[in-house]
């Protein structure tokens, strides 16, 4: 996982609320065994007139032109303004992998889906969660100036406008930490392993019934 | 001693180590393991040479993907292919397995409560949102991404942060004809699909006491869609009844010992939560979903809602992306919208309570000539064998639905089993989602009945009526 500190990046707005992770990356995409190619069927069924499926190229579908992401003032952005619920649904990671394949390093939304949350963590990709006033006048600025730039700095927790005007955000220390680091959570957990047998160990002996063999 | 929620118990039973940033090492009993999410946390594993850390803490079966007309043939060869990612994946590593020929295969969530591979106490993990249905036997279950599955296959713990406890309690009882779908319908129409965001939530009250264990089932699965960590029901004695005798169950002196530790898994009287909900379970009707998110819903005798009436401007531009997507307007009756496809199945219903409900609706007579298909996907093979023993294949095949085998079907269009654009469906599933059950498709959830006199009718009814 790539590290995040700190972002200058182009913000692209996607006003609507509740925005699903089917939404995100829609199912028929879901089919792939491997991690990488979901970016260009990022927002599938939003970016393209045609419907989408598995091993198109999709430099030859043609665009919805009206759809935020394919207006020529938002190519090469790399912070997604977003609503309320951004990431609500299913808990396919896949959504994660298509937006930061895409090329979004940032969310800044009023609230999350947990599990799109919990996975976007995973990946470096940091999802910043501001009050509802500060999303509006974000979503004001950015629709009223184009090439409208934000800079985030993860190890102040601030968001800034190119006025010079700092929005701070909450995080989670763990949360902010492994994003700093880029660090692999499963390495620092089995650091731990001995905990993990001690509990296992003692559990065997207090609730045996959860360890029984289910082999068929 | 404190006084604890049911969640507070389950939380303190898992923790391996609380670490000083907030976060907790939690011992995670079971995962359940699906074709879609899995195959990149194997991939994981292998690229960073580690091993499942205790292979019989997983149980594995394909489902999103099976084809619901044959079991031997996947003609797609990209869903083929991840089917085959699953069997050597799990082959590999000698996870526990039901092939797509073994008759225990069946939806994931289905198949863990009843082969008693999800119990009680248990914490709970699956790479797919609807593990919140295991919640129902008063277990800590949730949804989480494939990092987090390749997490808990090389370590057995999941890191997390505790949730708020969130309690609601459904007073009364539903009245005949209303469902545990319906009601969680009903609520997630009154808090919103954010509204449990944070939260893991107990349901209580004299109405989910008085539910079906399937029916605990169908409210905790969607205990997601109100944005909830999890959802989750407090032992009783129906939850021990539904456990008792099942395959991987504990027996004999295990299940004496097992009950005596159930039997603290519910709330203390003077627990506190963090937020409380009240709900009257006699003032909720056969529900229909008119948009595109759960929270867009209307009892059976009411309409499709005026967007200009919303005051948010966000809800607003909701609504009306929601009708023009739905081809719906505003002012028109439920009662008035003809779907032209029937689904009933998924991990929301597709138990055999759930079977028998629909079945008592359509038998002896025939499917409206206006719905071109109408399914009906048992969520395992048990159930289906049940089914079949009491008849139920027969009363859906003489009205015109179609009996088949089990899987997700037609709830993520994953399989062959997908609507076509402008199709809309009454469907027992879980999202309603564009695009969910295919490109350009149109869905209504609603409970297995009323999925059922939908099919009956050609327009949706109120099953009371039939």
């Amino acid at each position: 996982m790539q590290a995040f500190t700190t972002l200058d990046g182009l913000v692209a707005p996607l006003d609507r609320s509740n925005v699903d992770t089917d939404a995100i990356i829609p199912k028929q995409f879901l089919k792939s065994i491997h991690r990488s190619g979901f970016g260009p069927n990022l927002f599938d069924s939003w970016r393209y007139l045609d419907v989408g499926e598995p091993g198109q190229d999709c430099s030859l579908r043609p665009l919805r032109s009206d759809f935020v992401l394919n207006l020529p003032r938002y190519q090469g952005a790399e912070i997604l303004l977003a609503r309320e619920n951004f990431g609500c649904g299913s808990s396919r990671e896949h959504a994660v992998w298509a937006l930061y394949e895409y090329g979004f390093r940032c969310v800044i939304a009023p609230s999350y889906g947990d599990i799109f949350f919990t996975n976007a963590g995973k990946n470096g990709l940091l999802t910043v969660t501001l009050p509802a006033p500060g999303i509006d006048q974000l979503f004001r600025e950015v629709e009223a100036a184009e090439g409208y730039r934000l800079e985030v700095d993860l190890r102040q927790q601030s968001v800034t406008t190119p006025d010079g005007e700092e929005l701070k955000f909450d995080i989670e220390t763990a949360l902010k930490d492994r994003l700093l680091s880029g660090l692999d959570d499963i390495g620092i957990t089995l650091e731990d392993s001995g905990l993990i047998q001690d509990y296992e160990t003692r559990r065997v002996k207090e609730r045996p019934w959860l360890f029984a063999d289910i082999d068929s | 001693m404190t006084a604890k929620t049911l969640y507070d118990k389950l939380w303190d039973e898992h923790v391996v180590n609380d670490y000083e940033n907030g976060t907790s090492l939690l011992y995670i009993d079971r995962q359940l393991v699906h074709e879609v999410t899995s195959p990149q946390a194997f991939e994981g594993l292998r690229q960073a040479g580690r091993k499942p850390w205790r292979r019989s803490a997983s149980l594995a079966v394909p489902d999103h993907n099976v084809s619901t007309r044959n079991r031997d043939v996947v003609n797609d060869p990209v869903s083929r292919e991840q089917l085959d990612a699953l069997d050597r994946n799990v082959k590999q590593w000698r996870i526990p397995y039901f092939e797509l020929l073994d008759e225990r295969q069946g939806i994931v969530h289905v198949i863990g409560p009843e082969q008693g591979a999800c119990l009680p106490g248990m914490t709970v993990v699956c790479g797919d949102s609807h593990t919140t249905t295991n919640g129902a036997l008063g277990a800590l279950a949730m949804g989480i991404g494939t990092s987090e599955v390749e997490h808990v296959l090389a370590t057995q713990t999941l890191p997390t942060k505790k949730s708020r406890n969130m309690r609601i309690n459904v007073a009364n009882r539903l009245a005949p004809g209303v469902t545990a779908k319906d009601l969680i319908l009903h609520i997630i129409g009154e808090i919103g699909t954010a509204g449990g965001v944070g939260y893991v939530i107990e349901f209580t009250g004299e109405s989910v006491s008085a539910l079906s264990m399937e029916g605990r089932m169908t409210l905790c699965n969607m205990a997601i869609e109100a944005g909830a960590r999890s959802g989750m029901v407090a032992v009783d004695d129906k939850t021990l009844d539904y456990v008792r005798g099942r395959p991987f169950a504990p027996a004999g002196s295990d299940w004496e010992k097992a009950v005596a530790v159930w039997d603290d898994l519910h709330s203390d009287p003077d627990a506190v939560f963090d937020r409380t909900i009240e709900f009257d379970a006699s003032l909720v009707y056969p529900s229909v979903t008119w948009g595109t998110s759960p929270e867009m819903v209307a009892p059976i005798h009411g309409e499709v809602p005026d967007p200009e009436s919303e005051a948010d401007p966000v809800k607003r531009e909701g609504m009306l992306n929601a009708l023009a997507y739905m081809d719906l307007r505003p002012g028109t009756p439920i009662r008035a919208i003809r779907p032209d496809n029937i689904f009933i199945g998924s991990c929301t219903n597709s138990r055999i309570e759930d079977l028998r409900d629909a079945a008592r609706v359509v038998a002896g007579k025939r499917l409206a000539e206006s719905v071109k298909q109408a399914l009906v996907v048992p969520g395992s093979g048990l159930v289906k064998r049940q089914a079949e023993a009491e008849g139920l294949d027969r009363i859906f095949s003489d009205a015109g639905f179609e009996w088949r085998e089990p899987g997700c079907s037609m709830c993520l269009g994953m399989n062959e089993d997908r609507l076509s654009a402008g199709e809309r469906c009454a469907s027992t599933s879980n999202r309603n989602f564009e695009g969910r059950q295919g490109a350009g498709s149109r869905t209504h959830l609603v409970s297995p009945a009323m999925a059922a006199a939908a099919g009956i009718a050609g327009h949706f009814t109120d099953v009371r009526d039939l």
